[in-house]
């Protein structure tokens, strides 16, 4: 039995099916204690990366360690990795009390009773020990799941993304529960999920991925916040992106050209190689007014003229689509402080922003990269 | 999966027309009617012919008269109770055998054969395209005096250990009770290795890869997990190749040598065919009967795999 305890750390892992690498070169630390989500659409090699840590999958190339020892090869009833399975896999013909007892067993511990009742206290499931896994809920199976991986401690957890399909609204409070007891048992949890919102209220740190490689690696506010690819910025949340051109370079600022409107951009969010790039901005993060009242934009703000397609009035705040002059949709969320009644489709508006909250991303990749992937909730 | 299907059917659908939802009712039953004519002529009224048989008297000549004569089961168990026994032994030990060559079999078959899983299947079922008898006369010529087999089995010193434990006897296979149980077993081995082959496939392979997660070595998740769900793909397939054997008389006829392995599959057809003492045979036959689904039954209900009772 290997003990080991430590940072998960990958390094320049790699698994090929065929011609298609499902993970390319991935190196990444996740760090002991921490809850560690791997977010990305179907098919980005989340999936197969996870199967590579509990060791049902082998490495093309590169390693694995926690803490200093090497796991790459070592057999998967050896590690110190336990999954709840996307499919939660119970044994249908055990029970959910022998469900939970069964690593203890497999490791030769004989007397099982207190940890597997105190591990269905955890869960909220005592008293369901002596049912079968098909006379439980889709939620109550996935607690088992969960229950049966975390008496194995010390080690690593890793969770398979959840089927979407029933106790929708569960969600958020199995959410916060396995927040609680990962906090509480304090093990390393890794999460795989496609559903950002999943990601970003569990995880301590998102690592975004896409056909096989790591995009962006952060906090959810720092991947909100600054996204470093355009994949990233469609995927997580919205983003308005424009088409622009470097044109001055000097200062903490750069400056951009988009279709003869200048658009300025901290050098700190500066993350295009080239001088073709995409300058983003989140709807929320910018105003709208009456192209009458361009005089009162802020100095020093990035404007753009547009007129307003569409506005949704959703009590909090009014969702509009403007259109921008060379046709881009552009959207913004306004909460509703004081409504400007000039403020309804087809009025013409300037938009403007603080340049602190504008990036600026590398136009190789498409405008629409990771907006397709991002298939609504309920489908997929 | 299961749970995702349950979704609520709509309750207040427009109800139907009353005409066509009448007429949809006895269509389970009209579907019914070809199988139960089938089931009523050829086993429901034989059986019950053959039970009045087994109470009759009388002789081929005078003719045979039911007269309830149950002494006919007495004097049958007392005269043939060792074919009985030997039956029950030799479909014992071919079951086993089978059960020892299919599991493997199929388990390569569905988990390691990847593409050429159809072509093993089609081979399992191959032999079928020959018939029982040629295949079973095969196995004289497999088996002969001085046949490969024969004189392995007798260079390695296993041919003696057979016959210490009385499987063979003067040296050689053919004609003797292994013979029969070789037969035996190879007759039934598909009946064994297809059930085996269905509970494996559909086995979710996930749940090994579970069991591999939670620290069990590849032996352990086979014994914890894989067997027990392959458990109705076991008691089916013995079943098949039990049931089969326990009445079977042409492996003991063409590779045993009678009387010495008489099966009462051979009494019966002799009383059948050849003594032509219908109310023995009759008598045999519903013992049989009996005594299989007695078996069956009690085996059924230790294996615990309700779904097949």
């Amino acid at each position: 039995m290997a003990d080991a305890v430590g940072d998960l750390r990958l390094v320049r892992l790699t698994k090929t099916f065929g011609d298609t690498a499902a993970v390319d070169d991935i190196t990444l630390t996740i760090p002991q204690g921490s809850f560690f989500a791997l977010l990305g659409p179907s098919g980005c090699g989340k999936t197969t990366t996870l199967r590579m840590v509990a060791g049902l999958e082998l490495p093309t190339a590169g390693a694995i360690h926690i803490g200093d020892e090497d796991i790459t090869a070592m057999k998967p009833y050896k590690r110190p990795v336990n999954t709840v399975f996307q499919s939660y896999a119970l044994f249908p013909h055990l029970d959910i009390y022998e469900n939970v007892a069964f690593g203890l067993r497999r490791r030769g511990i004989k007397d099982v009773d207190e940890q597997v009742t105190a591990m269905l206290d955890l869960v909220e499931l005592s008293g369901y020990g002596s049912r079968k896994p098909n006379q439980l809920s889709g939620g109550q199976q996935q607690r088992v799941a969960v229950a049966r991986a975390l008496i194995n401690p010390p080690s690593q957890q890793q969770r398979d993304e959840p089927p979407r399909a029933h106790d929708q609204k569960q969600r958020p409070h199995m959410q916060l529960e396995l927040k609680r007891i990962q906090t509480e048992v304090g093990i390393t949890f890794v999460h795989v999920t496609h559903d950002q919102e999943e990601a970003m209220t569990m995880a301590d740190t998102v690592a975004v991925m896409n056909e096989g490689r790591i995009e962006q690696l952060g906090s959810p506010v720092e991947l909100y916040e600054n996204p470093m690819t355009t994949f990233v910025a469609n995927f997580l949340g919205q983003s308005n992106l424009v088409d622009a051109r470097v044109v001055d370079r000097s200062g903490d600022h750069v400056v951009a050209d988009a279709n003869g409107h200048r658009l300025a951009i901290p050098v700190h969010r500066m993350h295009a190689e080239s001088a073709e790039m995409h300058v983003g901005v989140r709807p929320e993060k910018v105003a709208l007014v009456s192209a009458v009242d361009e005089h009162t934009v802020p100095a020093g703000h990035n404007r753009l003229p547009a007129v307003i397609e569409d506005a949704s009035f959703l009590g909090v705040s009014t969702e509009y689509t403007l259109r921008l002059p060379w046709g881009s949709p552009f959207g913004v969320f306004a909460q509703n402080l004081h409504r400007d009644p000039r403020l309804v489709p087809a009025a013409d508006v300037v938009v403007h922003w603080a340049p602190e909250h504008t990036f600026a991303l590398d136009a190789s990749e498409p405008l629409d990269a990771g907006l397709e992937a991002d298939t609504p909730a309920g489908q997929g | 999966m299961s749970a995702l299907a349950h979704v609520p059917a709509p309750g207040g659908a427009a109800p139907a027309p009353r005409a066509p939802l009448a007429r949809g009712r006895w269509v389970p039953y009209v579907l019914l009617v070809p199988g139960l004519l089938w089931l009523a002529v050829f086993f429901i009224l034989p059986t019950i012919t053959l039970f009045s048989t087994s109470l009759q008297t009388g002789t081929l000549e005078t003719g045979y008269s039911l007269t309830w004569e149950f002494a006919n089961y007495t004097r049958a168990w007392a005269e043939f109770w060792p074919q009985f026994a030997r039956s029950l032994f030799y479909a014992g030990l071919a079951t086993l055998a089978a059960l020892i060559i299919a599991y493997p079999l199929a388990y390569t078959i569905a988990f390691k054969a990847g593409r050429y899983r159809n072509v093993l299947l089609v081979l399992v079922i191959a032999p079928f395209y020959t018939s029982f008898l040629i295949r079973t006369l095969a196995w004289k010529t497999i088996l002969a005096d001085n046949g490969v087999i024969v004189e392995t089995l007798d260079r390695l010193g296993i041919l003696q250990v057979l016959s210490f434990v009385g499987l063979t006897a003067d040296d050689r296979v053919l004609a003797t009770p292994l013979a029969v149980i070789t037969g035996l077993t190879y007759n039934f081995l598909p009946f064994m290795t297809l059930p085996l082959y269905a509970s494996l496939e559909r086995l979710d392979s996930r749940l090994v890869e579970a069991a591999g997660d939670l620290y069990a070595s590849p032996f352990t998740a086979f014994r914890k997990i894989t067997f027990p769900l392959s458990l109705p793909g076991v008691v089916a397939g013995t079943l098949l190749t039990f049931i089969p054997a326990a009445g079977d008389y042409i492996n003991a006829q063409l590779l045993g040598s009678l009387p010495a392995t008489a099966m009462i599959g051979n009494v019966i057809e002799a009383q059948f065919l050849r003594v032509l003492d219908y109310p023995t045979a009759a008598a045999l036959a519903i013992t049989l009967m009996v005594v299989v689904v007695g078996l069956v039954t009690v085996y059924v209900r230790r294996a615990g795999t309700e779904e097949l009772v």
